[in-house]
């Protein structure tokens, strides 16, 4: 077990909002950690739309998703916050007045004075294909993400997707695995082109096997695994036998533990009040996509207001003894000298 | 204005208006149907607005883009007229359009 990770402030969300949320606690002397389930920053920007235009960013006429998270990450440099990337808050308690202990699903436990949940849509997690009878799989024999290679040494794999994750994982495990069967629904592919033509020389060598078409039923008992059943676009349906299936659908947006964690929800969103975006629990803000209150628009603008707000009352818990003057970035030397630009 | 039916995986159908220049993702979600997601609000990079064209429908509603049928690889029991309903405008010629919504649209 680790030791305790202690900060003054914990973002659960690295996205554009969380991001800001940094800038807007650093010019208060607010030090914040920030954990996201994504191995990046960005959230939806740099999962969803990284190359998609954003055309409401105030002053900023357009810019693409990535482009916004890399501008942040610039804008938020003299706060140095500390990035907990590729793993989920899966606890949090209140033990103090305010003080909050969290736990990660790496093993990590933080000590917070304050937290704020930025997790706009939830965390992005793997899409479970829709053959029924998979969940007994799960993490016994069916896998959505490799965490040790060395697992699927002198297994029967089937790899299933179009995508880079199916591709690449398809090239590294081919030389452990005993036996790679990649099923994709077309015989298209979307990923990188030299990791296609790798895929499509070890098929032609015989090295593995590439079936067209879609899984539709699983073989197996007390979550192992022994075979699945693959239907071709032809309609013919072949049998594989299996150790193991990796299934690549990309991810979807779910709420995750949020919901356990004893905060008032309405609709699996966090209402909080407008002054300081807080909510049923002092201490505790959401700011972003994830929070509702009367008029609530999902705007990235809207979620950069939030994270302003939130840092004022935030303040008040980290700091209870000093008194907040409001102060312009223009204006102010000791903003500025924070900012190291003065 | 153009009428949409949309056949829920239950059997539940919905024939709506629909606003000329919008799309039939848009209007499923103007008219609370409940089986196409829109995770991406439709940015055609999630693949949760899946949809079945009726099978005498496709030919006006026309393939799928490269960049679409790329989505459509997270998509789930995708047929040959699948689509995204983010990625159809409406237009009159969708008058009377019937598309099928899947049970799962991958969450």
């Amino acid at each position: 077990m680790s030791e305790t990770i202690k900060t003054d402030v914990l973002i659960i969300g690295a996205g554009p909002v969380g991001l800001f949320a940094v800038f807007e606690l650093g010019l208060l002397d607010i030090k914040a950690h920030l954990v996201d389930i994504l191995d990046k920053v960005g959230g939806q920007c740099a999962e969803l739309y990284p190359e998609k235009p954003i055309y409401d960013i105030p002053g900023i006429p357009f810019i693409t998703g990535h482009g916004l998270t890399d501008a942040l990450m610039q804008q938020i440099k003299p706060f140095h916050p500390t990035f907990h990337l590729g793993e989920m808050v899966t606890t949090l308690e209140k033990i103090g007045d305010p003080l909050f202990r969290l736990r990660t699903d790496a093993g990590k436990t933080f000590e917070a004075k304050c937290v704020v949940i930025a997790a706009g849509g939830g965390s992005f997690q793997p899409k479970r294909p829709p053959i029924s009878g998979i969940e007994p799989y799960e993490e016994k024999s069916v896998f959505y993400a490799v965490r040790k290679m060395e697992a699927f040494r002198d297994k029967r794999l089937l790899i299933v997707g179009g995508g880079d994750s199916a591709l690449d994982w398809t090239l590294n495990l081919q030389p452990i695995a005993q036996k790679l069967t990649l099923v994709h629904r077309r015989d298209d592919f979307r990923g990188a082109p030299d990791s296609v033509n790798k895929m499509r020389a070890l098929v032609a060598s015989g090295g593995m096997d590439l079936k067209i078409g879609q899984v539709t039923t699983l073989e197996g008992a007390d979550g192992k695994l022994t075979a699945a059943s693959i239907k071709g676009n032809d309609g013919g349906v072949a049998r594989v036998e299996v150790d193991a299936m990796l299934p690549f659908f990309g991810l979807t947006m779910k709420l995750g533990p949020v919901a356990d964690w004893g905060i008032t929800m309405e609709d699996e969103l966090i209402p909080t009040d407008t002054a300081a975006f807080e909510t049923s629990i002092p201490g505790l803000f959401a700011i972003g996509d994830i929070n509702t209150y009367p008029g609530k628009l999902k705007l990235i603008l809207s979620g950069f207001h939030e994270a302003a707000l939130m840092s004022q009352k935030a303040h008040r818990y980290v700091y209870p003894e000093k008194k907040l003057v409001f102060q312009y970035t223009t204006s102010s030397t000791s903003l500025q000298k924070k900012l190291g630009v003065a | 204005m153009p009428k949409i039916t949309y056949i829920e995986h239950d059997g539940a159908q919905h024939t709506v208006e629909a606003e000329l220049g919008s799309t039939v993702m848009e209007t499923a979600l103007r008219n609370d149907i409940a089986s196409i997601v829109a995770e991406c609000g439709g940015g055609c990079t999630c693949a949760t607005c899946l949809v079945h064209v009726d099978e005498k429908w496709f030919g006006v509603v026309g393939p799928p883009s490269a960049e679409e049928e790329e989505q459509l690889d997270a998509a789930f029991e995708v047929k040959p007229t699948s689509r995204l309903s983010c990625q159809i405008k409406v237009t009159e010629a969708l008058d009377g359009l019937i598309v099928r919504t899947p049970a799962y649209q991958g969450r």
